[in-house]
């Protein structure tokens, strides 16, 4: 069952939250705009059977979680007509009647040495109350199959206390049984913060946190500019560009053990490094040759492959899900432009047209959309193209937009754009619909990256 | 004539002599003694003459060498006060107005091969980031090749772009802008 997360992993994940050292700021989601257009779900806070209060707030980040996704509009808690704990105990028609199509049930009982039992059920309001209505439901009080109102249930046994986790895991279940598309709650996102440079010596930090900004964790500070962290296919190792040597190289770091390795040290720019699906190799730019080209490595080797050769900036490459192709941006023709280069072929093609300026280009997981940031009239915002009529939708209506990183499963954009002077991340759906902003506390945050699917 | 000349020659030297003969005057030793104590001072005052003259010229040389120490620290000081060239929006052209300051630089730099430079790049934070590296390093390396083109060794010149990350001025106006779109020239 690849929907449980393991044990080791909770262990290795919580083992890292405890010695790591929290970053100063953290980050709030505050949704812009696209409640109206969400399906309406109610969960309902978890019952505890245990001693005290429920550690965690596992209902709460459910909720979150569904509200984030942009797909779901969960149903305040006072709103509520009754509070089930199982579906044995869920009125149907009470929901049915408030607009409730869909709810979500649960308790929590402990079971000692720190281990749980988590049950909770996801539940078609509609199809129970028709069933009810039927006189199919109940046979003396025993539930009879074919249950069509229970969309999903499930019995988790967890250790330790990162309910945090769990929830999301419970949330990905709902996502994808509701929506057909796999969750990505238990994701998270690697960005660049720079705090105030008058004051603080080592202003430049490479942050980690969960999708959602909680759990920040500085991995390193520096005096010198960190840019573009990218992550591994596994989604334990970051490689990004640090200056702290007074020019660019690439470094690749271990987000458990930490340890680091510095990749590259050409002379001129060590850019833009990106790791290939299989994470074996990494493209990037490079300018020893005289002016930035795309080249790729081969890390175990450090074998090197130069992929353009044009005397105009090529930059931002990015590899299809294929890993058999990069797109990149180029002045070639004059503005800076998407281009696709096939790896096998040297091939390159052109792919964007409209606008001043496309750059940044970056290929949905399901291969389909190309996107980008697309400069028009001297704006930057977030655009989708689709890579088979090449038809662009801009998605974003904020300011100075650049870095964007696709979710793994192709639901959200994260990007970096400025808010009232502050450079923000702010989220995008694929859809241009739903927009939300994850506003830091302190400094400037920058280059976000959303990391792979993490189990 | 002759008789009168011997005459007073007998004259002078008779009393001499008796002088001689009947006082304690110096030795033949002492006076040598004395020569050797004249020609030693004199060779000693010479050997003074000569080292003063020596250290003259040293202290002069040292002098022009400081001097030329001190106009080319000088002259750094005020290169230092206009190590910025400043780009348009987009471009990487260096602007007219600033071949006066460039030539300033370029006339230092050959002059003193013994001086070395990092000239970083820069951009206004517009446009993304990768983008703005390669930018920047453009602006840098038209800052290099102006300076190459007026004679300064290759050596003496080292190009870096950090693109958007250290913008002179924070925010979005368009002064922040403007004051962010820059070359620095750097003295090692």
């Amino acid at each position: 069952m690849k929907k449980y997360i393991s044990q080791t992993t909770i262990l290795i994940t919580s083992i890292l939250l405890c010695v790591a050292i929290k970053a100063h700021a953290q980050l709030n989601i505050v949704i812009t705009e696209g409640v109206d257009n969400a399906t309406p779900i109610a969960v309902v806070p978890f019952g505890w059977e245990g001693e005290g209060i429920l550690p965690g707030e596992l209902s709460d980040v459910i909720n979150h979680d569904l509200r984030r996704s942009g797909r779901f509009n969960p149903m305040n808690m006072s709103q509520m007509p009754q509070f089930p704990r199982d579906i044995s105990s869920v009125n149907y028609q009470s929901w049915v009647d408030k607009g409730i199509n869909t709810i979500v049930v649960g308790k929590v009982k402990e079971l000692g040495g720190d281990r749980f039992q988590i049950d909770f059920q996801l539940i078609d309001t509609q199809a129970g109350s028709q069933l009810e209505k039927s006189g199919q439901m109940l046979l003396d009080g025993q539930l009879v199959a074919g249950q069509s109102q229970l969309i999903a249930g499930r019995t988790l046994t967890v250790t330790g206390r990162d309910f945090r986790q769990f929830g999301h895991r419970i949330s990905d279940i709902v996502y994808e049984k509701l929506t057909g598309q796999r969750g990505a709650f238990l994701t998270r996102i690697a960005y660049v913060a720079v705090r105030d440079r008058e004051t603080v010596a080592r202003p430049y930090q490479l942050v980690i946190a969960d999708y959602d900004g909680e759990n920040e964790l500085a991995l390193l500070s520096s005096k010198e500019p960190l840019m573009s962290p990218s992550w591994s296919p596994d989604g334990n190792k970051l490689a990004y560009v640090s200056f702290e040597n007074g020019k660019p190289q690439i470094f690749i770091q271990d987000i458990y053990t930490m340890s680091r390795v510095k990749l590259t040290d050409f002379p001129g720019i060590n850019g833009a490094p990106r790791f290939s699906p299989d994470g074996k190799k990494i493209a990037m730019v490079l300018s020893k040759d005289g002016n930035p080209d795309i080249y790729v490595m081969e890390i175990a080797t450090r074998q090197l492959t130069r992929v353009t050769r044009h005397r105009a900036i090529d930059t931002e490459p990015s590899w299809a899900p294929n890993g058999k192709e990069l797109v990149f941006s180029s002045e070639r023709g004059g503005k800076p432009q998407i281009y696709r280069v096939n790896l096998e072929t040297n091939r390159i093609k052109r792919l964007t047209f409209e606008g001043d300026m496309n750059l940044g280009g970056t290929i949905t997981p399901d291969g389909t959309e190309l996107v980008v940031v697309n400069r028009t009239n001297g704006n930057y915002h977030i655009a989708r193209q689709n890579l088979n009529d090449g038809a662009m939708q801009v998605l974003t209506t904020t300011f100075l937009d650049e870095s964007p990183s696709i979710a793994p499963n192709g639901s959200m954009i994260i990007y970096s754009t400025l808010h009232e002077g502050t450079q923000v991340l702010s989220l995008v759906s694929l859809d241009g619909r739903f927009k939300a902003r994850l506003p830091g506390v302190a400094g400037q945050i920058k280059a976000p990256s959303w990391s792979p699917f993490l189990r | 004539m002759k008789t009168s000349t011997s005459l007073r020659s007998l004259l002078i030297a008779v009393p001499v002599m008796t002088l001689m003969a009947c006082s304690s005057g110096p030795s033949e030793a002492e006076l040598a003694a004395e020569r050797n104590r004249v020609a030693a001072e004199q060779a000693a005052a010479q050997q003074a003459a000569e080292q003063a003259n020596q250290e003259q010229v040293r202290l002069e040389a040292a002098q022009r060498l400081q001097q030329a120490q001190e106009i080319a620290e000088q002259e750094r000081d005020e290169l230092m006060s206009m190590q910025t060239v400043y780009f348009d929006f987009d471009r990487a052209t260096i602007k007219a107005d600033f071949y006066n300051v460039l030539d300033k630089h370029a006339a230092f730099l050959v002059k003193n091969m013994d001086q070395t430079i990092v000239i970083e790049g820069h951009t206004d934070s517009r446009g993304t980031p990768e983008y703005n590296i390669a930018l920047g390093e453009r602006r840098a390396q038209a800052v290099e090749t102006y300076f190459l083109n007026a004679g300064v060794s290759a050596s003496q010149i080292s190009v870096v772009s950090f693109g958007e990350e250290k913008p002179a001025v924070t925010g979005t106006s368009e002064y922040a802008f403007a004051q962010s779109r820059r070359a620095v020239v750097v003295y090692k």
